[in-house]
């Protein structure tokens, strides 16, 4: 059966790489769509939300494409993956811009990596930027990939729900941070799998096997 | 924990893989799609696209280049020269590049890379930064900025200017030895070393990578984040599994 997927797009970061990832583990028959229309967002079978950016530019343009009832009601409604600012939008607030309110779909706060010294007395990294570790729990989207596989992370800040039993993805950079969260049939990755080589694209393909 | 990052760069004229030793002797190792693709099988950790192209008409071929590998290779791609302009820098990233390394346009004008940054993000900003010593022996090591493949000196320290772009919003720093670009007889440590403690955001080593030890001296000793390589690659001396794994051996995190 063929499906329609959307990819949302509002603007913020490129989103060439997230659907020329997704045309490439789909079935022969699916349509991938990049979209701002809030129809077509609706209409598909499935929902991606990408985005790439700082908080209050995100939001903006989530606004200025008046999207954010669409990205409500997708995110009820049909399985949708959100990747890096399009988990981060999701929260309730974040840190970024001195302080930012999101769309608050998942209630928790994004938080900036505080400053950490390594073991040589160096100042981490910030941002976050290469192939980390995952640690997973259970989650069927999972399915086929390695426990602590490594995943691209590109990041400053990180996500903090209320409720921890959202969490089915862990990584420590500076602190140990939820690296992935799910709901119904919400999934969400602060990594970017449409970069991440096997382990990105099995995931991307068990999105549009998942079955919730 | 974070993975050191093993990055193999393709030097790309007219569409076509080359690699300059000293940026004189030019040889080509093939058509970049091809390239990427195997390297990304290898399991390189990102690709570096140095369009190396003289005339106008070959950079839009570039364009297409980027195009290609970004639909068929699923890991970070840099694309750098000749990225002089706002323009450039968005051609680039809707081909599908993820970041774009700014060299000689930010010495002109280091405006434009916080131009950049601010209206792309830092995540997308590299900026390449071509040093050479011009201390003498004996003399606390400096090192200067050179542009025109190291020709044309600049008066620009280098780690001021690390710092100084840093500031304006770079997300990485693409550092290159002019003095060891092409010896293979390893990086420059203590640039390297220097750089990497002078700023907060990621250092990428590069210049003068001869054997698999340079690599792991690049990260243990030059406190690099990435590695930068060409020719160990392209002639298949040695694969990027290979490296992988000899840095893993010896204690460095890698993605395997």
């Amino acid at each position: 059966m063929s499906r329609t997927i959307a990819v949302i797009d509002y603007g913020m970061g490129n989103l060439r790489s997230v659907s020329k990832a997704v045309e490439h583990v789909a079935d022969p028959g699916d349509r991938v769509l990049v979209t701002d229309d809030p129809g077509q967002i609706l209409a598909a079978d499935r929902v991606l939300f990408p985005g790439q950016g700082a908080a209050r530019d995100c939001m903006a343009a989530i606004s200025d494409h008046h999207l954010n009832q669409a990205v409500r009601e997708a995110l009820e409604s049909k399985p949708f993956f959100g990747i890096c600012m399009g988990l981060q939008v999701l929260m309730s607030h974040s840190e970024e811009n001195g302080g930012t309110d999101l769309l608050d779909l998942i209630p928790g706060q994004v938080r900036r990596f505080p400053e950490v010294r390594d073991e040589r007395g160096r100042l981490l990294k910030i941002p976050q930027m290469g192939w980390n570790r995952v640690r997973q729990r259970p989650h069927p989207m999972w399915r086929g990939i390695p426990d602590e596989s490594r995943f691209y992370f590109v990041h400053s800040y990180y996500v903090q729900p209320d409720d921890e039993g959202l969490v089915v993805g862990i990584t420590d950079y500076a602190v140990t941070f939820a690296s992935v969260l799910a709901r119904d049939n919400l999934f969400a990755t602060q990594f970017h799998p449409e970069k991440s080589a096997a382990a990105g694209l099995r995931l991307l393909r068990n999105f549009l096997d998942w079955d919730i | 924990m974070l993975a050191k990052r093993i990055i193999p760069c393709l030097d790309v004229d007219a569409g076509r893989v080359v690699k300059g030793v000293r940026f004189v002797d030019i040889r080509d190792a093939g058509d970049p799609v091809e390239v990427a693709r195997r390297y990304n099988e290898e399991g390189a950790d990102e690709i570096t696209f140095l369009d190396i192209t003289a005339s106008s008409d070959d950079r839009e071929t570039m364009v297409h280049v980027v195009e290609q590998v970004a639909s068929e290779v699923f890991i970070p791609l840099t694309v750098g020269g000749g990225i002089r302009t706002v323009d450039d820098v968005r051609r680039m990233l809707n081909a599908g590049a993820d970041k774009v390394a700014i060299n000689t346009a930010a010495v002109f004008d280091p405006e434009f890379v916080r131009e950049a940054s601010g209206r792309f993000g830092s995540q997308c900003i590299v900026v390449a930064i071509d040093a050479k010593q011009v201390s003498g022996e004996g003399e606390p090591p400096r090192w200067e900025i050179f542009t025109h493949g190291g020709r044309k000196p600049t008066g620009l320290d280098a780690v001021d200017w690390a710092r100084r772009m840093a500031d304006y919003g770079a997300g990485e720093i693409l550092l290159t030895s002019m003095d060891r670009d092409g010896t293979k007889i390893g990086f420059d440590l203590a640039l390297t070393r220097t750089i990497a403690e002078a700023v907060t955001i990621p250092v990428i080593a590069s210049g003068g990578v001869g054997n698999l030890q340079h690599l792991v001296d690049g990260v243990v000793e030059g406190e690099a984040d990435a590695v930068l390589a060409a020719s160990i690659f392209h002639f298949a001396e040695y694969s990027i599994g290979e490296a992988k794994r000899y840095m893993a051996e010896r204690g460095v995190e890698v993605r395997l």
